[in-house]
């Protein structure tokens, strides 16, 4: 992951040459490495989802998910995440074309919609919070905090990383070709939206029973 | 080696390191032989405190009422065996053998992503560290190696808290390495090498990396969730607000099934490149043994629950797992069967490694045949959490891997070092292991089925079960013996004068012999052209036409370097009729160990103080940042 | 060992030679910034379907109709986005790896705590 920046899938090989195909399967490294890694967290993510789901209605006190979800104001920001993966792509097509001004303004947009679901879900927190929700009030909270909060961390490295690109791109520190970087930065913040795809339905969407198991 | 350059510049935060020799250029290294050679020397370090563990351990019960060691101390020491064994020896120590034998028996010159290799060599180091360090601050882990909840979660000590941190960090590097060597295999082969003419070792190597890639993420979310619970006071694991424990064995043997797997089929890989040398015969199936290896990975994933037989999860899932079970030991008997075949007349020399492997197959076998009993869910019944088990997997993963291992050092030590360990002393040193280790594991059979229970401090002599006791005891110490007779001869190794010759030493098959031993940083002058499994052998010998028998490839082919045609040659010459350009090797970095180092701050934070969390966090992205900001072949 | 390919090594992608028409140039293929937006559409509406159930009662099909349009929202980022439709099957076949894998173990052990017997 972090040798994304500098390494477009270069073999110390073939480091200093510039030729894509100097690997067996024509592939890159980091683009290989890249997708494990993400296979590798399709298992992190379900262990944390499949927890839940073990834990749904297994609440023996409140508050349960139906007394405070709310799901409009979730809905904005999956539309949020959603609309960040759009501009990820644009961002990716504009560095494929070489357009650096345009690639830094779309990745500032992702970006930007990234923290505004993080600063969404850190609101979510607080008044989940004060309306008497904690980690250790009950399975509720605990499965919650801890999926939704994996979710976010993944969503904050992502924007860090995106600021990196940014920054890079900016003092002219990028390699020519900088799509790849963009692209494998883009893969890692499209997995964080197909996570949240998954929880928004699982967790918000699909209705709870609303009291102690019977 | 006028062709490599390694240049420096001394931009950026911290000077570029330019030393690729020395004390400190171990701390700055991205070379995968230095790197394979760190991860065995600390592994080794590991090895030896885990054995003096089980030492302690197994004079607490060398006589009844033993009171060397009370209660909690016993708990610790052998919760702590159990995890330094597992998570700081056998898997590093596979860790650094794939590290430096891959990238040469493929043909490359490193691995995927060197930095990257460093940055796991030292979070693993950071993590044994940091577990070890809870001997000093309140107390080491003391709920056994699976860690099972409620236990884990209420313990009142400090121990357990440490188990989760520490194992995370040791679950970063090893999903690092693992993708890093994954990606290796996948990618960086010399041309010619075909995923079917990869050295068996290469292979297996494959194979486990893949299961490091799947199965360390539902640890780390298991480790987690045990790290919440006991930190931050949610009720994963707590029954009493609803939390099912059942739950974290799922995840724990989710996870620690393919481990098992994790662990024994690098020694795997190992035999079957020992066997086919001493036996001067190829691989009896080379084919099957792959597909065996990689059938054995697939349905390591689908038994994790005949850990749990006895835990009720009911006769459907019982009978399910035990028929998984049973079914997982004939893709293992076939590689026993094919090991069988290749020594099955062949020109046998019995040399140290070849003793060794030879011992690791029979003992696995036991283990297996054991491991085959439990498969069976009213015969588990009787055996659970009796030393029947304990004998069962020491007889796997001591008979197996350490065996395996033994047979590893013997075999490719010239080839790292530039000499051959001593051969008598090697000898001796198998046979008081293996004598040492069937007086200690095997007596636990017995122990078992009379019914001592495991992870008990001590017994009542009423049970009659000091006899076996004391013979266990005995084993443990000349298994301690045999180890040290193998670092006498380290040493002995280490002093003796002058050079020697061992390009070749055992008449070997694979590539990884092809180029000078120790080989040089970029490993080949010249990458070799593959055209065969065993290249090397096949560059050597060629049958006769007539009569069938071998005879070397070339009359008058005394200097093995005209065969070889890589390494031998200057490296003028090389670059002379080479391609002419100079080779560039990735260049030292300190950042690998910067961001390593930001773990187990950021895990002390979690203990201590959210400042710390936030110093560490800092001492990462900070690591990360000069990573990527400084080029991985710095500018000349 | 002969020159051909056992079915193994074609299932990794791999091959002797890299073939630089095909997999190592795989950025010419990728969608245009039109049919990214396309999808984006496309994604929108069904996070609206997904949102309108809250609001309209859909009777038992709840349940299947939102993991469905999860499933599809999914699978249209995994393909069009991360472009797996258009890259090198190779990669495709690592995620499918661990994607199935988390699915199959993780039901496993739903299935195993009786968790689709209640109500």
């Amino acid at each position: 992951m972090s040798d994304l920046a500098v390494t477009p899938g270069h073999g110390p090989a073939d480091a200093g040459s510039h030729d894509e195909h100097a690997t067996v399967t024509g592939l890159p490294n980091t683009k290989i490495a890249m997708w494990l890694f993400l296979a590798s967290e399709c298992l992190l993510f379900g262990a944390l989802i499949t927890t839940y789901v073990l834990y749904r209605g297994a609440s023996e006190i409140g508050p349960y998910p139906a007394d405070i979800y709310d799901i409009p104001y979730t809905s904005v920001s999956s539309f949020v995440l959603l609309a960040s993966s759009l501009t990820m792509v644009l961002a990716l097509a504009a560095a494929q074309k070489r357009d650096g001004t345009r690639m830094r303004l779309w990745l500032i947009a992702t970006a930007m919609l990234g923290l505004t679901f993080v600063g969404g879900q850190v609101y979510e927190f607080t008044t989940f919070y004060d309306e008497g929700l904690a980690l250790g009030t009950n399975l509720f909270g605990t499965t919650f905090y801890v999926l939704t909060g994996f979710h976010g961390v993944h969503v904050t490295v992502g924007i860090l990383m995106l600021l990196s690109l940014v920054g890079l791109s900016t003092l002219d520190r990028l390699p020519d070709d900088a799509a790849f970087p963009v692209e494998m930065v883009g893969l890692y913040w499209h997995f964080v939206d197909i996570v949240w795809i998954v929880i928004f339905t699982i967790v918000y969407l699909i209705p709870s029973p609303s009291g102690p198991p019977a | 080696m006028a062709s490599v350059s390694v240049p420096a510049s001394g931009r950026g935060l911290l000077r570029r390191p330019v030393s690729v020799t020395g004390f400190w250029s171990w701390f700055t290294t991205v070379d995968h032989k230095k790197i394979g050679i760190m991860y065995g020397v600390v592994a080794f370090a590991f090895f030896v405190i885990g054995g003096l563990e089980a030492l302690l351990i197994r004079a607490q019960l060398a006589r009844p009422d033993g009171t060397l060691l009370n209660a909690d101390q016993y708990n610790q020491v052998f919760t702590m065996h159990g995890l330094t064994m597992i998570f700081l020896f056998v898997m590093p120590m596979s860790s650094g053998l794939f590290n430096y034998l891959i990238p040469l028996m493929i043909g490359a010159r490193d691995v995927a992503f060197p930095r990257l290799n460093a940055y796991s060599f030292w979070a693993f180091a950071m993590g044994g560290l940091f577990l070890y360090s809870s001997v000093f601050l309140g107390g080491a882990p003391n709920g056994g190696w699976f860690g099972y909840a409620p236990n884990s979660t209420t313990d009142p000590s400090i121990g357990m808290t440490f188990y989760a941190l520490g194992l995370i960090i040791t679950g970063i590097a090893s999903t690092a390495g693992a993708i890093n060597l994954a990606v290796t295999v996948i990618n960086m082969r010399a041309p010619g090498l075909t995923l079917f003419r990869m050295p068996l070792f290469v292979w297996m190597g494959l194979v486990v990396q893949f299961l490091l890639v799947f199965s360390l993420p539902i640890i780390t979310v298991a480790l987690f969730q045990l790290l919440f619970d006991r930190r931050f006071d949610t009720a994963f694991f707590d029954p009493t607000r609803g939390g099912d424990p059942i739950l974290w064995q799922h995840l724990f043997w989710l996870f620690g099934h393919p481990e098992v797997y994790i662990l024994i089929l690098p020694a795997f890989g190992i035999i079957s490149e020992v066997l086919p040398v001493f036996s001067r015969k190829p691989l009896f199936g080379y084919q099957f043994v792959v597909f065996s290896g990689i059938a054995i990975g697939f349905i390591g994933f689908g038994v994790w629950a005949h850990h749990m037989f006895a835990v009720g999860l009911g006769p459907v899932a019982n009978t399910a797992f035990g028929i998984s079970t049973a079914i997982i030991a004939i893709p293992t008997g076939v590689k026993i069967f094919n090991w069988m075949g290749t020594m099955y007349g062949g020109d046998i020399r019995f040399a140290s490694p070849m003793l060794f492997a030879i011992g690791a197959v029979s003992m696995f076998v036991i283990g297996g045949l054991s491991g085959v009993t439990h498969a069976i869910v009213p015969s588990d019944y009787q055996q659970t959490d009796t030393y029947y088990i304990v004998a069962h997997f020491h007889y796997v993963l001591f008979g197996g891997a350490v065996f395996g291992f033994f047979s590893a050092f013997h075999y490719w030590w010239p080839k790292v070092f530039g000499r051959r360990l001593g051969e008598a002393v090697g000898k001796a040193q198998f046979w008081v292991l293996l004598i040492g280790f069937n007086l200690a594991f095997g007596p636990m059979h017995i122990l078992g089925m009379q019914g001592m229970i495991r992870r008990e401090y001590t017994y009542p002599e009423s049970l009659g079960l000091t006899f076996w006791n004391e013979i266990s005891t005995v084993g443990a110490f000349l298994i301690a013996l045999s180890v040290l007779m193998f670092l006498v001869n380290v040493v002995r190794t280490g002093l003796r004068r002058g050079v020697e010759a061992v390009e070749d030493p055992w008449d070997a098959r694979t590539m990884e012999w092809m180029t000078t031993s120790p080989p040089p940083p970029h490993n080949f002058d010249e990458i070799p052209t593959v055209h065969a499994l065993d290249e090397f052998w096949h560059r050597k010998y060629v049958e006769d036409e007539r009569t069938g028998r071998l005879v070397p490839a070339q009359a008058g082919a005394s200097d093995p370097h005209d065969v070889r045609g890589v390494a031998g040659a200057a490296p003028e010459e090389a670059s002379g009729h080479g391609s002419g350009h100079s080779i560039h090797l990735p260049s030292p970095s300190y950042w690998p160990l910067v961001s390593s180092l930001g773990l187990p701050i950021m895990a002390y934070g979690v203990l201590y103080s959210w400042w710390l969390v936030g110093l560490g966090a800092l001492v990462v992205l900070t690591g990360f940042y000069g990573w990527a900001l400084e080029p991985s072949v710095a500018e000349e | 060992m002969s020159d051909v390919e056992t079915p193994f090594e074609q299932e990794l992608g791999a091959r002797d030679m890299p073939d630089p028409g095909e997999a190592g140039a795989p950025h010419h293929e990728h969608p245009s910034p039109k049919e990214y937006i396309r999808i984006g559409v496309i994604l929108a509406v069904l996070t609206g379907l997904e949102v309108a159930t809250y609001y309209v009662d859909v009777g038992g099909v709840l349940v299947p109709t939102l993991l469905g349009l999860a499933a599809v929202k999914f699978a249209l980022v995994v393909m069009w986005f991360m472009h797996l439709r258009f890259d090198s099957p190779t990669y495709a076949r690592f995620f499918l790896m661990g994607l199935a894998g988390a699915a199959t173990l993780y039901l496993v052990v739903l299935i195993s705590f009786g968790i689709f017997l209640v109500d």
